[in-house]
């Protein structure tokens, strides 16, 4: 039933790292240029979803299919942007802001190749959509947490992804992070016409700007537009404890 | 040359030197990113017992320390990323392994083969020319392919699972990285000594981590103290007429002092601790 437009289709995944299941039948699908939050509470299966859906794990059973091929046989990677939930970024050694998103360019290129004019230019722009291009040559430890994430969303960006994936980028980050973040994706849609899959388990300042949302509790108990979900009598980003609330309650 | 390199000999060690000071550290920063600082020493061990084998069988230990160490390198690799052993476990398997060999191998050999200490503590003095024709191949081999790499590498040893996603060939760079420090070592073996090849591979970069503010300054750093400690040890085994591997290795571990020190800094102090709890 696969559309031929969509970027990502997940059907009837169900997995568990033992024997006890985490996902149970979860169907998912990101059409083109949609704006899509995953949101559920904590330990509801949401980042292990994504690693599902990324080719890092494998499904006990279902299939995905990213940019219509299976994960594992997926090669054009430049399409698809992660920003992971906690980066593991080895910090024995410094790594300045420009190093960190200088990697997005490796999959654009292939790991063999030099970087040239254009990368250096496509680096520099994604660094000014995050706006650290003043803070490139910084070691990425000495930034903020909130700082950090815009590195890594900048990282994302380097290879100017169809899609976008996002684990939790506003977590544990300040609101003017948060304002910064939401230009920061309103700037790489507008300009690519980039989906993006938004995993949080709070919406704040983006809630507004969503086509979709859906609601992770082990499988999917709500797959919609913000208005339907709001007419459920759930307040998006506004309160922000509504939600977390909500999600307690439902399913 | 000048003095102390007027000689022969003062001159091949120099060059040995040289490629290997400027070799190990340029990986050993991998490593160290990797939080794998400990993967010198396993490897080192490994080559040991490569040693022990070629002088029983009596063919050049070069080559025999290479091919134990680069299969021991690409299988503790495979070990590591399929998850069956965690990576400390894996290099305790095969530091011990490797030095059980060694032992096994030499008491085989009945008479204590005397050369085997050149490759335990290293004899630098005592290169021969085809020894630093090794050394500069083999040196040639790894400063080529980390130019070609060394992107792809610095974003596996920073954050595998993105790297895995961008979809870098991790597993196969992982295993890339694996072989240069099996060869780098047994390039090291003559020079320092498998006792202290390790020491080489983190000493430099824990300099050059207090030295840089990037990766990149950090790895040019390293390979400069890695330089200048081969070139002031040597000075100073000339002159005092010391062992030269350990001489390399105690400028290399007074400059990481004294740097530390000036720059007040405890950051290079986070690879050492951890270099040496395993
Ligand atoms: N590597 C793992 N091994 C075993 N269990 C895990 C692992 N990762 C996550 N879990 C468990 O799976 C469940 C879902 O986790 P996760 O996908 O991280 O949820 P979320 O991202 O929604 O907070 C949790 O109960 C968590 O403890
Ligand atoms: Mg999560």
């Amino acid at each position: 039933m696969s559309g031929p437009g969509e970027l990502l289709r997940a059907q009837a995944l169900s997995f568990g790292y033992g024997a006890e299941p985490i996902l149970r039948d979860v169907d998912l699908s990101i059409d083109p240029k949609e704006f899509v939050a995953l949101v559920g509470p904590n330990g509801s299966g949401k980042s292990t979803l994504l690693k599902i859906l990324l080719g890092l794990l494998k499904p006990d059973s279902g299939s995905v299919e990213l940019f219509g091929v299976e994960p594992s046989r997926f090669r054009e990677r430049w399409r698809l942007g992660y920003v992971p939930q906690r980066p593991s970024l080895g910090r024995e050694l410094p790594a300045t802001v420009q190093e960190v998103v200088s990697m997005g360019r490796l999959s654009r290129v292939g790991w063999r190749a030099r970087q040239r004019p254009a990368d250096r230019r496509e680096i520099e722009h994604a660094l000014d959509s995050v706006a650290l291009f003043e803070l490139r040559s910084r070691p990425i430890n000495e930034l903020s947490v909130g700082q950090q994430q815009r590195a890594f969303i900048a990282r994302a960006f380097a290879s100017s992804p169809e899609l976008l994936v996002l684990d939790e980028p506003i977590a544990g980050v300040d609101t003017e992070s948060q304002q910064r973040f939401r230009d920061s994706l309103a700037h790489l849609r507008r300009e690519h016409g980039s989906a993006v899959l938004l995993v949080s388990h709070e919406l704040g300042a983006v809630a507004e700007d969503l086509d979709r949302v859906i609601v992770l509790k082990g499988a999917v108990v709500f797959d919609g537009s913000p208005k339907e979900l709001v007419a459920q009598g759930v307040s998006l980003g506004i309160h922000g404890e509504d939600l977390p609330l909500w999600l307690e309650r439902l399913g | 040359m000048p003095w102390p390199f007027e000689r022969e000999y003062m001159q091949l060690a120099l060059v040995a030197g040289l490629v290997v000071g400027a070799c190990a550290p340029l990986i050993g920063a991998f490593l160290v990113q990797k939080r794998m600082s400990l993967l010198g020493d396993g490897i080192g061990h490994l080559a040991f017992a490569g040693v022990a084998a070629g002088l029983l069988l009596d063919v050049w230990p070069v080559w025999t320390a290479l091919a134990v160490s680069v299969l021991g390198a690409v299988a503790l690799e495979r070990l590591r990323a399929r998850g069956s052993a965690s990576g400390d476990l894996a290099l305790a398997l095969f530091f011990y392994g490797g030095i059980a060999g060694g032992v096994v191998l030499i008491g085989l050999a009945e008479s204590l083969n005397a050369n085997i200490f050149s490759f335990l503590f290293g004899s630098l003095l005592t290169v021969s020319a085809a020894d630093v024709w090794t050394v500069v191949v083999i040196g040639a081999l790894i400063v080529l392919t980390i130019a070609l790499s060394g992107r792809a590498l610095f974003a596996v040893v920073a954050d595998e699972e993105w790297a895995r996603v961008a979809g870098l060939p991790v597993d196969r760079l992982n295993t890339l990285l694996a072989v240069l420090t099996a060869v780098t070592i047994v390039a090291a073996m003559r020079v320092v000594g498998v006792l202290l090849i390790a020491a080489l591979m983190v000493l430099p970069v824990a300099s050059g981590q207090l030295l840089a503010r990037s990766f990149r300054r950090a790895l040019v750093w390293s390979v400069a103290v890695g330089i200048v400690s081969v070139v002031l040890g040597l000075v100073a085994a000339r002159q005092w007429a010391l062992a030269p591997g350990g001489s390399i290795v105690l400028v290399a571990a007074s400059a990481f002092g004294i740097l530390s020190a000036i720059t007040g800094g405890s950051r290079g102090g986070s690879i050492l601790r951890r270099s040496h709890s395993g």
